[in-house]
């Protein structure tokens, strides 16, 4: 009853929604980049919220089945095939013994979500199994393992199959890269000008972009304070280093941190951002908390009618 | 806490709050954010709290909050808080045996030279002070201790080193720590301990938590080889 890994891919990780409530000891959350992917992929087998799901980054990483089972494909679109056939994300598909299931490259996004019925089968290390590669932490082996060609992805057999797919509405606007941003933190310490540029220009993402954060390369931009003393960041923050390139800090940031912040990109502006590719342009868009919260509810009510 | 030295509280997204209860470094206000650290910690619908120096970040389940309730909830859990329990310090000490030696503290004579202090001057300086844990961060269970004496101020080093070897003590300014894990680090080392600061199987999970009062306690070279301290990392 499991998928055997037949290719490793670039990075292929175990994830859940992370690892809560010990960030004051100073250990990361993880969890899925585009968060907004993953609830969905759960959403369309009925799975629990928190099952277990592999993030798949880039591609190049393929999987034999050994039992029948059903799958949901959700986030990028990494030219999937299911015995060399092509499928598309956002859907079900049903999987038979002996299927070979590859992703390839990216066709447009970065980061794919598998999901199977029922979840993976996976110990979890404070009560989550989300991979932390940098802290060790999560995954098959419980030591924060990317997923590596033999290793068995564990699941409980089922062949009632329902072909189901995401609304289009429903899914993310992933072509807008206008990513909001709820200013905050520091934010009075830019002034105008300062957040004017900031607003109004370019971005492009650079190379050293990881699940740690989203490292930009644009209009510099300058805070008066030169460092503060360091606090909580939040999902989402962006630091502004003293080279005025601004780093979005995502799933696998530190905790605490030194920097001033202008503001946090919102969940769903962070899965945005978690499906562009090095060299891919975004723009920052402010909103306020009050609409932050109301997007955020209708994302969950659209997945709550679905259920 | 005073009322006027009530937390100021600004939303820093739709899932988090940060707390801010002063401008300055003191332990009177890393007492009062151990206390509503600790308030908050059993609340349904927090997520994750994230007590530093001077500030508390709150993260929040949204479906559980909006940004009134959390407030509200916020206000009210340290209102309730009897002011009296912000004096009292029921704080935890944890002692941390070092082996303080240039075999496993590369920058002990380079720490002497700059504090124009003999080796022996800095090992009892470093551990005749009680220090305070006023935030966890930069990797699990990395505890910023402070402070040192005066005499003990160094910079760090220029040139960070790639791989800081488990357990390394060490300075940086008016702070010491102890590192949990193998990382890059850029403080001064000075010696090093056999205890492990970070244990996931733990009840605890990290030796030292934010407030507790912490002390070092040397040892033999001998005495750190027993409580199966390792020498070679560098």
């Amino acid at each position: 009853m499991a998928f055997k890994v037949i290719k490793p891919g670039l990075l292929a990780l175990i994830q859940d929604l992370g690892r809560h409530g010990h960030q004051s000891i100073g250990l990361t959350t993880g969890g899925p980049m585009d968060e907004v992917a993953f609830r969905w992929g759960n959403a369309l087998l009925d799975n629990d919220s928190n099952s277990a799901q592999i993030e798949i980054t880039f591609g190049m990483f393929a999987l034999e089945a050994q039992d029948d089972t059903s799958i949901a494909i959700t986030g990028a679109d990494l030219a999937a095939t299911l015995n060399d056939k092509s499928i598309t994300p956002w859907q079900t598909y049903a999987i038979k013994q002996g299927d070979v299931l590859a992703f390839h490259q990216p066709v447009w996004g970065l980061r794919a979500y598998l999901a199977v019925k029922g979840g993976f089968h996976c110990e979890p290390t404070l009560g989550s199994v989300a991979t932390v590669v940098r802290e060790k932490i999560g995954g098959l082996t419980g030591k924060g393992d990317k997923l590596q060609k033999g290793d068995v992805l564990v699941y409980k057999a089922c062949s009632d199959h329902q072909q189901r797919s995401v609304p289009r509405l429903a899914i993310p606007h992933y072509g807008n890269k206008e990513i909001p941003v709820i200013l905050g933190y520091q934010c009075q310490s830019f002034s105008s000008l300062e957040r004017a540029n900031f607003f109004s220009s370019d971005y492009r993402v650079s190379s050293n972009s990881d699940r740690m954060g989203y490292r930009l390369e644009g209009k510099a931009v300058h805070s008066d304070l030169k460092g503060i003393i360091s606090e909580g960041i939040a999902y989402g923050a962006i630091q502004i280093p003293k080279d005025g390139q601004p780093i979005v800090l995502l799933q696998d940031r530190q905790t605490i941190g030194g920097y001033p912040k202008i503001g946090c990109v919102t969940r769903v502006g962070g899965s945005i951002l978690a499906q562009q590719k090095p060299g891919d342009i975004i723009q920052f868009t402010p909103i306020t908390v009050d609409q932050a919260e109301r997007e955020r509810h209708l994302q969950m009510a659209r997945l709550a009618q679905w259920r | 806490m005073k009322n006027d030295d009530f937390p100021n509280i600004e939303m820093v997204s739709n899932q988090a709050c940060l707390l801010t209860f002063s401008q300055v470094i003191s332990e009177a206000t890393s007492n009062d954010i151990a206390q509503v650290t600790q308030r908050l910690k059993s609340l349904a619908g927090i997520v994750d709290l994230v007590p530093s120096y001077t500030t508390l970040l709150v993260v929040f389940d949204d479906d559980h909050f909006d940004r009134f309730a959390i407030f509200k909830t916020i206000r009210q859990t340290i209102e309730a808080i009897d002011p009296n329990d912000f004096s009292i310090k029921d704080q935890r000490e944890v002692v941390i045996p070092v082996y303080y030696d240039k075999e496993v503290g590369p920058d002990i004579e380079d720490v002497a030279r700059h504090c124009q202090l003999s080796i022996d001057e800095v090992i009892r300086r470093h551990h005749e002070t009680t220090y305070r844990a006023y935030a966890i961060g930069f990797t699990p269970g990395f505890a910023f201790l402070g402070n040192t004496p005066d005499e003990l101020h160094v910079p760090r080093k220029t040139t960070p080193r790639l791989k800081v070897p488990v357990g390394s003590v060490a300075l940086a300014e008016n702070q010491t720590a102890v590192y949990p894990s193998v990382t890059p680090g850029g403080w001064q080392i000075i010696g090093r301990t056999p205890v492990n600061l970070i244990d996931w199987g733990s009840k605890n999970l990290a030796l030292i938590a934010m407030g507790d009062s912490v002390r070092f306690d040397p040892i033999s070279r001998d005495e750190f080889l027993v409580l199966g301290g390792q020498l070679d990392g560098f």
